[in-house]
């Protein structure tokens, strides 16, 4: 037994009602006990399946530190495996993505398997006569995951066999992707290009807070959406003029208190939850001319104004992704190591809609979330901080208290005012229970 | 009209670096067109700046911003503030269009930022598509390829 593995209580007592311990963020034990159980237990991201249109098409990817891939088999279906060959243990797939046609074949002793993961053949077979290879492990293919959703085009996964059902995980909280899909008029998305990769010296739960996290932005960014606000100003442009869509992305950010208050945090079961309830700083946008036409086209007036009018800022699903809706941005927070976490952020286009939309889109991305960007940058620069500041000995204890209400329930649905750390306790609470759900009872 | 000589427009890429590595960011926006940008790719060889998302894709309000903000008070990811510094290979001369007024280089370079103990190395290709302005060469468009552009960084706060 160490400090944490083995050891549910400890696990449990880091997380009160107001205050997480420092370990969550910094301890490596803590981590492997993430790894092996949260990210197990949970409902993970994948991929979406446009990034495997056609059969043969892969995608490889992490569900926390396993290396998995999905693939299109010849059914049409998309599959989730490990990326690991039964022989030796090679990976299967090497490149990020690609087609391996009819089956994959290992790079090593070319073993070959089906897109599905079933053993398709193996060479010089009679070696195995009479070894008994049928009963191995070894023959039954590349190990898939426990279980695969394709939500609307969003795949998800469950390492383990056990665990709770999609529907069940995620609830409510679906209704994000739905008006994200809804926002298509054909309701189909498409992946567009590759995602930006962004490394942080952190941990990765900083980047999940942060996501609702409605305190921070006129603070630390003020230094870019702040001088964006000012610079326009002192161009001195007449009256009316049409702010360019830069300013219509990165101005929002600038907003007081007042606005992030009213916006409202609601929170679903099992640690997902969202910013922007009534409104959000995509609720002001230009409209792209022909969007709206074609959405009522598609959907009749009314259900099209439904779907618009709904500007939901960034939604968490538990435990690592966030998604925008209104514009149609996934960002993913991928563990490595208690102290790193890759970044992936993609965009996807919504079909049938006009270039324009995912020109606003591929814009925000940049200028919001790259390596390069200005907003990212004092973003980063405060989570490493923070990643620094932990290992303080002063205190140990993270305080999530904001708006806090005793004996609060985190297994009922709630909106509450847009600054409450709520949705961070919604996680916590999330994180216990999927971390502890495949931990033995202390004896 | 006097058109700018091979060397002219090599002497210009270099200086455009070495205003960067000195930190004369205020001079480095004058050398750009009103239209002008400043691209960063994501993807090696892409052509769509547009409708798939790219490092950086910068107009002159987006450059004075990158630049003002470099100069705050509370730009928290400056405190200390990064330096850089930049190895050219000799610029290739693409293109001497006259009749045009465009003037196409293509230099190799190296870029390492610094900020408190961290430092990091970019490789590079920069193109840079020059015209005349009132006699004076102005940046149209400089697209920076990095050579692993699809690799994960950390911060890279100042200009390739
Ligand atoms: S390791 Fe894959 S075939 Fe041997
Ligand atoms: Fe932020």
């Amino acid at each position: 037994m160490g400090r944490y593995s083995g050891n549910r209580s400890a696990v449990e007592a880091l997380i009160r009602p107001t205050q997480v311990h420092r370990d969550v963020y910094i301890d490596d034990e803590v981590f492997d006990l993430e790894m092996k159980h949260l990210f197990a237990n949970t409902w993970v991201f994948v991929g979406h399946d446009s990034q495997v249109p056609n059969k043969g098409d892969y995608f490889a990817t992490e569900i926390g530190r396993q290396p998995v891939l999905m693939a299109r088999h010849s059914n049409g279906e998309v599959y989730v495996m490990h990326n690991r060959c039964p022989h030796k243990g090679t990976k299967i797939v090497i490149d990020r993505e690609g087609n391996t046609g009819k089956f994959f074949r290992c790079p090593y002793h070319a073993w070959s398997f089906k897109t599905d993961g079933c053993l398709l053949a193996i060479p010089l077979k009679k070696g195995y006569k009479d070894t008994g290879l049928e009963e191995s492990e070894a023959a039954k293919g590349l190990a898939p995951v426990g279980a695969v959703k394709n939500y609307r085009g969003f795949i998800f996964a469950r390492l383990n066999a056990e665990g709770p059902g999609f529907e069940e995980f995620f609830g409510d909280s679906l209704s994000s992707i739905d008006n994200m899909v809804d926002r298509s008029p054909e309701g189909r998305l498409e992946v567009a290009g590759p995602p930006l990769r962004y490394m942080h010296q952190c941990n990765w739960k900083m980047l999940v807070e942060n996501q609702t996290d409605t305190c921070h932005p006129m603070v630390a960014h003020e230094s870019s959406a702040g001088t964006a606000v000012k610079l326009w100003e002192s161009l001195e442009k007449p009256e009316g003029t049409k702010k360019p869509m830069a300013m219509e992305v990165i101005a929002p950010f600038m907003s007081p208190y007042e606005f992030f208050e009213e916006m409202g945090i609601r929170t679903w079961p099992n640690g997902h939850g969202h910013t922007g309830v009534h409104h959000s700083i995509h609720s002001d946008y230009s409209a792209i001319p022909g969007y709206f036409e074609q959405m009522v086209e598609a959907h009749g007036e009314e259900r099209a104004k439904e779907i618009l009018g709904e500007n939901r800022h960034n939604t968490v699903y538990f435990p690592n992704i966030m998604i925008k809706g209104p514009i149609q941005q996934l960002r993913i927070f991928i563990p490595l190591a208690a102290n790193k976490t890759l970044v992936e952020s993609y965009i996807y286009r919504l079909v049938g809609a006009p270039d324009m939309l995912l020109q606003r889109t591929a814009m925000y991305n940049r200028l919001i979330n790259a390596p390069t960007s200005v907003v990212g940058h004092d973003d980063l620069e405060m989570y490493e901080r923070a990643q620094e500041g932990l290992h303080s000995d002063g205190l140990e204890w993270v305080n999530v208290q904001r708006l806090y209400v005793e004996g609060e329930d985190m297994d009922e649905t709630a909106v509450e005012n847009g600054t409450t750390e709520r949705q961070m306790r919604n996680q916590f609470h999330a994180w216990k229970k999927y971390m502890t759900m495949t931990m033995e009872t202390a004896q | 009209m006097t058109f700018p000589s091979r060397d002219d427009l090599i002497d210009f890429v270099y200086e455009e670096a070495r205003m960067i590595d000195d930190g004369r960011f205020d001079e480095w926006l004058d050398l750009w067109t009103e239209d002008g940008y400043y691209w960063m790719p994501l993807d090696y060889k892409q052509e769509d700046p547009h409708l798939v998302t790219s490092l950086l894709y910068e107009d002159e309000f987006l450059r004075k911003l990158r630049v003002e903000r470099l100069k705050g008070e509370r730009t928290f990811s400056q405190k200390p503030k990064s330096r850089c510094h930049h190895v050219l290979s000799r610029p290739f001369v693409d293109e001497m269009d006259r009749d045009n007024g465009l003037f196409v280089t293509h230099t190799p370079l190296h870029y390492v930022e610094t900020r408190l103990d961290e430092q990091f190395m970019l490789a590079a290709n920069a193109r840079h598509e020059l015209v005349l302005v009132d006699d004076e060469l102005k940046i149209r468009l400089k697209r920076v390829d990095l050579l692993n552009s699809d690799a994960a960084f950390g911060n890279i706060q100042l200009f390739v």
